[in-house]
């Protein structure tokens, strides 16, 4: 705590009521979502694999996470991107493949 | 007009519940409201020794459902107060020996003939809670400042908002002014923006509880004390008056702050 923010300000980040009060709103916005951090581990892993297939991003720079906001929880995504992977016209290539109808599933 | 149905919960064992209820219904009676205290903490019986009134049980709760006994066998008039009544707990049996249906029935009984029924749950999120809060108007949670009691009471509200009654409201025992000054304990703000529900009061840390709890006086029978004070306004605030919160080291004042300046 700096010497004006202990004249005008509120204790400091250190104090052991802001670190309780940061961590029941981590732990309780897993609570309330039951999103468990296996879930949210899984989440990022197919949401950089997903991306990944348009974007090249800094895959160990991503993050993921749930937060409290005074309107709820929100699913955060932090996602570092590199470059667009391919150029435009074998996008729309791949996009044209895309569409063609799956074969049915055995 | 009948009477309202207040359950006192909290998840977390320990935070005041019985306290709150002991307390409250002195501080309603103290003001001419007709109280039942019931005690639903079945097997853990503690109400009775918290108001003092525990060498007159006869007759108890799983008596009155099991019809051994009528209500008005069953409960107990305070000497002090004549408004107000006890309903004990049975103390050699199981929480399984009542059910959700028994407990509507008994406190709807109760609610003809006084204005509150404040019913003690016992902690936890199991039988003897779902019991308790069934037939509830209202919920009101007891919570300390403390992370493992609001991450408790949070789980609980959810509970509360899922089922069909109305918003819990919430009470804050053993606040610690001079600890939420130093930043040592989460203040008011902090758990009401953690839990986002209504505040109906806010019950300072006192020692007077202990040796008012010793004698079985619940300090609520008198204004002088800082806890009992905290009570009488939680009891004006459930008869539908304005009563202001007053700030229990909320936000540290200007001494404390030059304190803070030569702390490390
Ligand atoms: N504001 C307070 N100041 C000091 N002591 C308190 C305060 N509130 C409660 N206590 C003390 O805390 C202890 C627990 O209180 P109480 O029995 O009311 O909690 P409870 O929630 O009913 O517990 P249980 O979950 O076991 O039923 C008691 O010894 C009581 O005297
Ligand atoms: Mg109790």
């Amino acid at each position: 705590m700096d010497f004006w923010s202990r004249i005008f300000g509120r204790p400091s980040q250190k104090d052991s009521a802001d670190v309780a009060k940061q961590r029941l709103q981590l732990v309780l916005a897993q609570d309330r979502t039951n999103i468990s951090p296996e879930t949210l581990n899984l989440l990022k892993d197919e949401m950089i694999a997903v991306i990944s297939r348009r974007v090249e991003i800094d895959q160990v720079n991503v993050h993921v996470s749930m937060t409290h906001t005074p309107q709820g929880e929100r699913l955060v995504a932090n996602i570092p991107v590199i470059r667009a992977r391919a150029p435009a016209r074998a996008t729309a290539e791949r996009a044209k493949r895309t569409r063609t109808p799956r074969p049915a599933r055995a | 007009m009948p009477g309202r149905i207040i359950t006192i919960t909290s998840g977390k064992g320990g935070v005041g519940k019985t306290t709150a209820t002991a307390n409250i219904g002195v501080a309603l009676a103290r003001r001419g409201q007709r109280v039942a205290c019931v005690d639903a903490d079945i097997g853990l019986r503690n109400l009775d020794v918290v108001m003092g009134l525990e060498n007159r049980i006869v007759y108890d709760l799983v008596d009155v459902v099991e019809e051994r006994a009528r209500l008005r066998q069953a409960l107990i008039k305070d000497k002090r107060l004549p408004e107000l009544q006890l309903l004990p707990a049975a103390q050699t049996r199981e929480k399984s020996a009542v059910n959700e249906k028994q407990m509507i029935k008994l406190c709807n009984d109760l609610k003809k003939e006084f204005d509150f029924v404040l019913i003690d749950s016992p902690a936890g999120i199991e039988l003897g809670f779902k019991n308790s809060i069934a037939p509830a108007d209202q919920v009101v949670i007891v919570v300390t400042p403390e992370v493992s009691a609001v991450r408790d009471a949070d789980r609980v509200i959810g509970l509360v908002e899922a089922s069909d009654k109305p918003a819990p409201k919430l009470i804050i025992n053993r606040l610690r002014p001079a600890m939420v000054r130093r930043g040592e304990m989460m203040d008011t703000a902090d758990v009401l923006e953690v839990l986002a529900i209504e505040l109906l009061g806010i019950v300072p840390e006192d020692e007077t509880i202990i040796t008012s709890t010793n004698k079985g006086q619940p300090v609520a029978l008198e204004d002088r004390t800082a806890a009992g004070a905290a009570f009488t306004r939680i009891a004006r605030r459930l008869l539908g008056e304005d009563v202001p919160f007053p700030i229990l080291g909320d936000s540290p004042g200007l001494l404390d702050r030059f304190a803070n300046l030569f702390r490390r």
